[in-house]
């Protein structure tokens, strides 16, 4: 029996309708999504502004402040956040079984799995937006080109962290084991990267921790995002970005391969 | 278009299938067949491994040895054309408690491929199949246990299957719900045609006219009519040779 281009549209749509949906409804999750990055910028960027001025680095043009520095990392960080969230959400689907109800569909599981990714990346780049909204009022403007350069730099930001968080969600086998992914895969992530320093100045600090957020596919995220909002491409960063992104998305595919997923371990009765 | 399947195929052909789990078996060669209209109760007791059998049927997992062939087609080869004909209610509430019943029913309808248009009206079709049509944009919260049931049955035959799984779908339903309930989805298995495949352990739900198929200990002790299954147990009710089915280690195979 095939399967025709317009049946597979019919399914994206409703995978990603459903998730829109849900996050209507869950409003306070969009909240919560909101104020992270928002109290990072006030307080801590505000906080800092005086003792952290950035030297001139690419793609920056003039001296900065820290406040528009920090503002790719937190774009990055709220799409971190949306990809464990998502993930956390499959964790729970599954307990709850409605990843059943999404596994049982006659299409094949990749394209499922994907459909889902791309759900979970339409939220996150709705929260990026909204986000990077308050900041200009807050008076941190980009180019305005580069709001629509940073789209693209979002959707593979936005499958990369969701595929990891969806690789994740193969290991955990339950919700509590939550809070450990959050100390040991989030929290890592997010401060080992130039999300919060450059790069250059992390080595300054220490060349270890310097070593660490090279190797750390978040930085090239990070850096794609702040390339893209001044209307530039970083193509290393692009394709470190998009390797990951690709390599994560085929472990997590095989996680949820029914013949040899972690699936297959939750016995039952 | 039937490449995998014959015209004379049954629902569900389940032949051989073996399955263990961590090294112990959990199924061991467990074989039946559903037809058309027909309405299989299996039985068995917690832990006898209908759960199990119901996530390889529906191919949550895959690491097993025998076949299953839904109308015809093998779940392995024809994994899409076997989905797209059965029809599954699983043991825990499935639906998203905050979307409205035409929004979880539609949901399902986009993962089977159908378009917005076709896939409103099948939900009404069902919806009022089930007897809920004016609940059409309750959110789903806000319906009682057996409701929530009801909409899923709704679900499972919105796609017009040829065979519906239901694994212990009163679980958690109160006397009432649940006669209810045993009682509609017989009725839907003659009228669609459908064959339902019902999972239990309560032996109230065996209507005299089911096929059964009891399984314990990973094995079919027996499977036949209710008359059959007395036969060979030597009962005189389907809960006195379920006893005698399920305990010790009698193998009564019709």
């Amino acid at each position: 029996m095939s399967v025709g281009m317009g049946r597979y549209l019919h399914c994206m749509r409703g995978v990603v309708s459903r998730e829109l949906l849900r996050f209507v409804h869950q409003r306070s999750r969009f909240v919560a999504a909101l104020v992270r990055p928002l109290i990072w910028l006030f307080v801590f960027a505000a906080g800092f502004r005086m003792a952290l001025g950035v030297a001139m680095t690419d793609p920056y043009k003039t001296y900065i402040l820290y406040e528009v520095y920090i503002i790719p990392g937190l774009v990055g960080m709220i799409q971190l956040f949306n990809g464990m969230q998502s993930s956390l959400s499959m964790v729970y689907d599954r307990e709850m079984g409605s990843m059943r109800v999404l596994l049982v569909s006659p299409f094949p599981r990749w394209y499922l799995l994907v459909c889902k990714l791309l759900a979970g990346t339409l939220v996150s780049i709705a929260q990026v937006y909204v986000f990077l909204t308050i900041a200009w009022f807050y008076g941190i403007k980009a180019p305005p080109m580069g709001y629509v350069w940073i789209l693209p730099a979002l959707v593979v930001t936005g499958f990369m962290v969701g595929a990891l968080g969806m690789l994740l969600s193969t290991f955990v086998k339950q919700l509590e084991n939550f809070a450990g992914v959050m100390n040991f895969v989030i929290f890592p992530m997010f401060f080992l990267s130039s999300a919060l320093y450059p790069l250059w100045r992390i080595r300054e600090g220490s060349y270890l921790v310097y070593q660490i957020a090279a190797m750390n596919p978040f930085t090239y995220a990070v850096e794609m995002i702040r390339f893209a909002l001044y209307e530039q491409l970083n193509l290393d960063a692009v394709m470190i970005v998009v390797a990951t992104t690709l390599v994560l998305l085929a472990l997590a595919i095989l996680g949820y391969n029914p013949a040899r997923g972690m699936m297959a371990r939750k016995g039952g009765g | 278009m039937r490449e995998g399947g014959r015209d004379d195929a049954p629902a569900l052909e389940v032949d051989g299938l073996s399955f263990s789990y961590s090294g112990k078996p959990v199924l061991e060669e467990v074989g039946f067949r559903l037809e058309a209209g027909q309405f299989t109760v299996l039985l068995g007791p917690n832990g006898a491994g209908k759960t199990t059998l119901f996530s390889l049927i529906t191919r949550l997992y895959d690491r097993r040895v025998g076949t299953i062939r839904v109308d015809g087609f093998e779940l392995r080869r024809h994994a899409v054309a076997a989905h797209a004909r059965m029809g599954v209610v699983f043991q825990q509430p499935t639906l998203d408690l905050d979307l409205s019943v035409r929004q979880n029913l539609t949901y399902h309808a986009a993962l089977h491929g159908m378009g917005p248009r076709e896939a409103r009206r099948r939900a009404e079709e069902q919806v009022a199949r089930v007897g809920l049509g004016d609940a059409l944009k309750t959110r789903v919260r806000q319906l009682s246990g057996g409701q929530r049931r009801r909409v899923e049955i709704a679900r499972g035959l919105l796609h017009r299957p040829r065979l519906l799984l239901l694994d212990e779908p009163t679980v958690g339903l109160d006397i009432a719900a649940r006669r209810d309930l045993v009682e509609r989805v017989h009725r839907l298995c003659v009228e669609e045609g459908v064959a339902v495949l019902w999972a239990t352990h309560l032996i109230d739900e065996v209507y005299p006219e089911d096929r059964v198929v009891v399984l314990d200990g990973g094995k079919v002790r027996a499977s036949g009519s209710v008359s059959e299954i007395l036969a060979a147990s030597g009962g005189t009710s389907i809960g006195e040779a379920f006893d005698t089915l399920t305990t010790g280690p009698v193998e009564v195979v019709s």
